[in-house]
């Protein structure tokens, strides 16, 4: 198990350091000169002279990539263009807001999924397993801005019974959490349709499996075969899943913030792509690319944890 | 006196097709502390008889008429939660396939726990138990046994295992299904005799389903032989291996490879194929394939009983 959780750790620092060589390349073939976006358009070439050399653009590029990787690596990447403050400080402000939002969403999603999933597989062909079927279905299509925006028109602005924007008083614990009830829900709300189409699907598969035959034949109770002999094998796609799931969470997180107008790093990179702040835009990237392979990273432990064969191949 | 008596089951399956007899008047009896051996090919009825028995038919089947009885008690009758307090107590079972046949998520251990949950003995008395029972078929190193994985085991293990799970609430009726097919032969004799040795010390008795005549001849002490969803024929297994009366049992015993007495690329076969279960007419079910067919084959055969030996062909009649 540590074996293994070096040598995924290993990959996971090629992957980022893969990332940092695409950003890097990315930011150096977008037109126009950093420099002068930097410094807008009353400067002297002097002045974006000196800036340059300032900025290390002056040297050769393997050079840039290599101060690039080095500086990324230490926390350092460089500052955001506006208020020149460090971009690593101005992510990390915001990333507890939306790590709060995806966090949100899998509870919606795994406390919702699960248990439809499960429910729907117990009387598969039922008139339940159809409707939730079809509920899921329809919550799978239904892009996550779409339901951003009802969720704000049906239950904040027509029946006031949540806020519809902001993040809620900082310190308030609970005003933060009735705050994030409503866009959690829009980024979690498809993944409870995935989850409860995957869990169905995988449960039916484990409830045909010759030990569960066994566990019928010794007479134990229908509960316990259900939840500890049936879901605990059938959850372990989903766990895989929901790491996966976590990109796509984060991307429906800059739609949720914006029609929210929660603070956030989806808003940040929205709002820094609009003032062209690439240095703003490329470390939060960064950012969000460390959280996705680090959430895989714990989910492939999670299942290491959860199945005793993985684990022992570990 | 009989542990379990069988008398004219009948099983259906609703299908797309209309309706399939996957059992038609299936009579037999397990005495006391004897075991029963059940013999056909594939499709011939032999896990419908064994889930008609453990009262876990899929959800289109149904026992149409006939009786099991249990110890007296007609299974029949009962309900789905009488049933689960007769399973793993008074009747249990080893499955075919020793590889999917253990929870692969939760330990040995656990799982000889969970088997145990009627019982009232504390935690530590149970896992004494599972240890004891562990060592009565002979898992090395019984105590890191329990805490360890099916998959960590070996296959011949595994079975152990299991035969270990179904024999530790000492029940009256062990019923192995196909226990030794998957395994090779060496570990077959092994686990045949581990199955005679608890069968003895706990006194049970046993139905064994196999179509390994080689086994069945060795372990057995009655036979029954069914094709097609019926009993064709039924006596003590010396009865059936030497003076076999149903011609299906004939042609049976011819195919058995072992008993070939020179070598040949060309194994004996029956000729023919089971019949479809949904176009069934009035006849001997075996007569589309027979080698002494008559006319009078397509009317229903008698039962014919000799000393205790009993076939279902007109061919006896005469």
């Amino acid at each position: 198990m540590l074996n293994y959780s070096v040598k995924r750790l290993g990959l996971a620092v090629i992957i980022v350091s893969v990332v940092m060589l695409l950003l890097f390349t990315m930011i150096y073939l977008i037109p126009g000169d950093p420099a002068a976006v930097a410094l807008g358009p009353r400067a002297t070439d002097a002045m974006r002279e000196a800036l340059r050399v300032k900025m290390g653009l002056d040297q050769p590029i393997w050079i840039q990539f290599w101060n690039f990787f080095i500086n990324a690596w230490q926390g350092d990447l460089g500052n955001e263009v506006l208020s020149d403050r460090p971009v690593t400080d101005v992510v990390l402000e915001q990333l507890p807001f939306t790590l709060a939002l995806i966090a949100g969403g899998m509870i919606w999603s795994i406390a919702l999924g699960i248990p439809l999933g499960c429910w729907t597989a117990i009387q598969p062909g039922g008139i339940v397993d159809r409707i939730i079927g079809i509920l899921s279905v329809g919550v799978i299509a239904v892009p996550s801005f779409v339901i951003a925006i009802y969720a704000l028109l049906i239950f904040a602005v027509s029946l006031r019974w949540l806020p519809a924007i902001g993040a809620g008083d900082s310190g308030d614990i609970i005003d933060q959490i009735i705050h994030l009830i409503l866009p959690s829900l829009a980024v979690g709300l498809g993944w409870v349709g995935y989850l409860a189409r995957l869990v169905r699907a995988s449960m039916l598969e484990v409830l045909e499996a010759s030990h569960i035959r066994t566990a019928r034949a010794f007479g134990l109770p229908e509960r316990l075969i259900t939840y500890r002999y049936a879901l605990t094998i059938a959850i372990l796609p989903t766990v895989t899943l929901l790491g996966v799931g976590i990109g796509q969470m984060l991307s429906s997180a800059v739609f949720a913030e914006i029609v929210f107008a929660r603070p956030g790093v989806g808003k940040l990179v929205y709002d820094a792509i609009l003032t062209r702040n690439y240095p703003l835009v490329s470390g939060a990237v960064l950012v969000t690319t460390v959280l996705f392979i680090a959430i895989n990273l714990i989910a492939d432990l999670v299942v290491g944890v959860l199945d005793p064969r993985v684990r022992s191949r570990l | 006196m009989n542990i379990l008596e069988i008398q004219n089951l009948n099983v259906t399956f609703d299908t797309e097709d209309g309706q399939l007899r996957a059992l038609r008047d299936v009579s037999f009896n397990v005495p006391e502390h004897r075991i029963v051996g059940i013999v056909g090919e594939s499709g011939c009825g032999k896990s419908t008889l064994i889930n008609s028995i453990l009262g876990l038919l899929a959800d289109n089947g149904q026992v149409e008429k006939g009786k099991i009885l249990f110890e007296g008690q007609n299974l029949t009758e009962l309900n789905s939660s009488q049933l689960r307090e007769l399973r793993g107590v008074r009747i249990s079972t080893v499955f075919q396939d020793p590889m999917g046949a253990l929870n692969p998520v939760i330990s040995v251990g656990t799982q000889m726990l969970h088997i145990q949950y009627r019982s009232s003995l504390s935690k530590s008395e149970k896992l004494d138990n599972a240890a004891e029972m562990l060592r009565r078929v002979r898992i090395p190193d019984r105590e890191s046994a329990l805490t360890r994985y099916p998959h960590e085991f070996s296959g011949g293990m595994k079975q152990r295992i299991a035969i270990a799970m179904a024999m530790m609430m000492e029940p009256a009726l062990l019923i192995a299904d196909e226990p030794t097919t998957a395994l090779d032969a060496t570990l077959e004799v092994a686990t045949i005799e581990l199955l005679q040795d608890l069968q003895q010390q706990i006194g049970c008795s046993v139905l064994f389903i196999s179509h390994h005549l080689g086994v069945i001849a060795e372990l057995c002490d009655d036979v029954v032989v069914m094709y097609a969803g019926e009993v064709v024929e039924r006596g003590t297994t010396r009865q059936i291996f030497y003076r076999p009366m149903h011609p299906y049992t004939e042609r049976l015993l011819q195919c058995d490879p072992a008993g070939q007495s020179e070598r040949t690329r060309h194994l004996p076969t029956i000729p023919g194929e089971i019949p479809d279960l949904r176009l069934r007419t009035p006849g001997c079910i075996f007569a589309a394939r027979c080698h002494c067919r008559e006319d009078i084959c397509d009317s229903t055969p008698p039962e014919v009983e000799i000393e205790g030996q009993s076939a279902r062909c007109h061919r006896l009649v005469a």
